[in-house]
């Protein structure tokens, strides 16, 4: 439907009509203005929303080229896909990760100022001649070969281009792996040691004791978490109760002479209390 | 007016993402310098193909779309495995081949 609109619209598709040049002369300026934005903005994520709108009206030109399909494929493929991949690695890599301002190498931007432009005047002058040299043959509707841009392009691809296409496949499967193996590499600080790399680190004596530490209250007169464990010579482990227990300030109850409850037995119950014990 | 002039939006396109290429330093935005370079030259496949009235121009400009999109996602890979090991994502800063 849309050849049909653009049949309809420039009866000769190798002349420019009206329109397209309207929408060339407002949508070029466009893409340039996000082009430098692009470049010069400081901050990533303007950079990056510049190029989407260099990109769309990319987009816009092409369709207006009689090239639909790949109109509407920039539209999906790069500001759908690829753009949204760029913010994504942004947000992960840290959004205020602008560049610094510091020259590395001296004179470096106005030599790549200068090298840009003398390669805009180069491919400019290259092209200029042909602004008046060449005649635009165009994509007629009923061209060579040539029936639906999405027909065409695909009898291209499947016949003459069949063995690119086929070579496109196993580059997308290679990236496809390349960014798992990638993407989930670890670095050897990253690597988890198992339990018999741990066994055997302890044997050598990399640790400071070959046992685990003792658990606080094991073969003491009580099993709280603040009581220290005892040794088999009778004595106390003193780092079988944690840090954080020791340095916690205990408030001293003991002092504090408060209500007795044996005080209400008369004292005749303790010692029966006593022996029991 | 003729399509030549998008030969010229194309040339001009081009030499933008050359000089941000070589003027920024933060490496994801280089990245996109790169894509605006491929972005004008398939502008211009697509102009040549409109001049020939041909459409073997597109299919080109589509060929570099699949491996445009190849190329971002191992260059962010690549990029994101730099910076997990070094915090940085600029391009002085990475100066081994390896992470």
């Amino acid at each position: 439907m849309t050849l049909d609109l653009l049949a309809q619209a420039a009866p000769d598709p190798g002349v420019v009509s009206t329109g397209e040049a309207v929408v060339f002369w407002i949508l070029g300026p466009i893409s340039l203005l996000g082009a430098l934005g692009m470049v010069l903005a400081r901050n990533a994520v303007h950079s990056a929303l510049a190029l989407v709108g260099t990109m769309f009206s990319l987009a816009i030109f092409y369709i207006v080229q009689q090239a639909p399909f790949l109109g509407f494929v920039q539209i999906i493929v790069y500001t759908g896909a690829i753009m949204m991949l760029f913010l994504f690695v942004l947000m992960l890599v840290g959004r205020d990760s602008s560049d610094s301002v510091v020259e590395v190498l001296r004179g470096q931007r106005l030599t790549a100022l200068l090298l840009g432009l003398g390669l805009a005047v180069l491919l400019v002058a290259a092209v200029a001649r042909s602004l008046t040299a060449v005649t635009a043959t165009g994509l007629a509707p009923d061209g060579p070969g040539y029936s639906g841009n999405v027909t065409g392009l695909g009898a291209q691809i499947f016949t003459d281009y069949l063995f690119a296409f086929e070579l496109t496949s196993a580059l997308l499967i290679t990236a496809a792996l390349g960014a798992m193996v990638l993407g989930y590499a670890q670095g050897r600080a990253h690597t988890k040691r198992g339990q018999r790399a741990t066994v055997e680190a302890r044997l050598r004596g990399e640790h400071d004791r070959i046992s685990p530490l003792p658990g606080p209250g094991v073969y003491a007169t009580g099993n709280s978490v603040a009581v220290p464990a005892v040794l088999p010579d009778g004595s106390i482990a003193p780092e079988s109760i944690s840090a954080i227990i020791d340095a916690t300030p205990v408030r001293e109850i003991e002092d504090e002479p408060g209500p007795d409850a044996r005080a209400l037995t008369g004292g005749r119950h303790d010692d029966t209390a006593e022996e029991s014990r | 007016m003729t399509p030549t002039y998008y030969l010229l939006l194309s040339a001009l396109l081009f030499s933008i993402g050359a000089v941000g290429v070589l003027v920024r330093r933060n490496a994801i935005v280089v990245f996109m310098c790169i894509e605006l370079m491929l972005n004008a030259v398939n502008l211009s496949l697509v102009t040549f193909a409109r001049i020939h009235g041909e459409l073997d121009g597109q299919v080109m400009a589509f060929f570099v779309m699949v491996v445009a999109a190849a190329e971002v996602v191992v260059g962010l890979a690549i990029i994101m495995s730099i910076f997990r090991t070094r915090r940085t994502a600029s391009v002085d800063d990475a100066n081994l081949l390896k992470y």
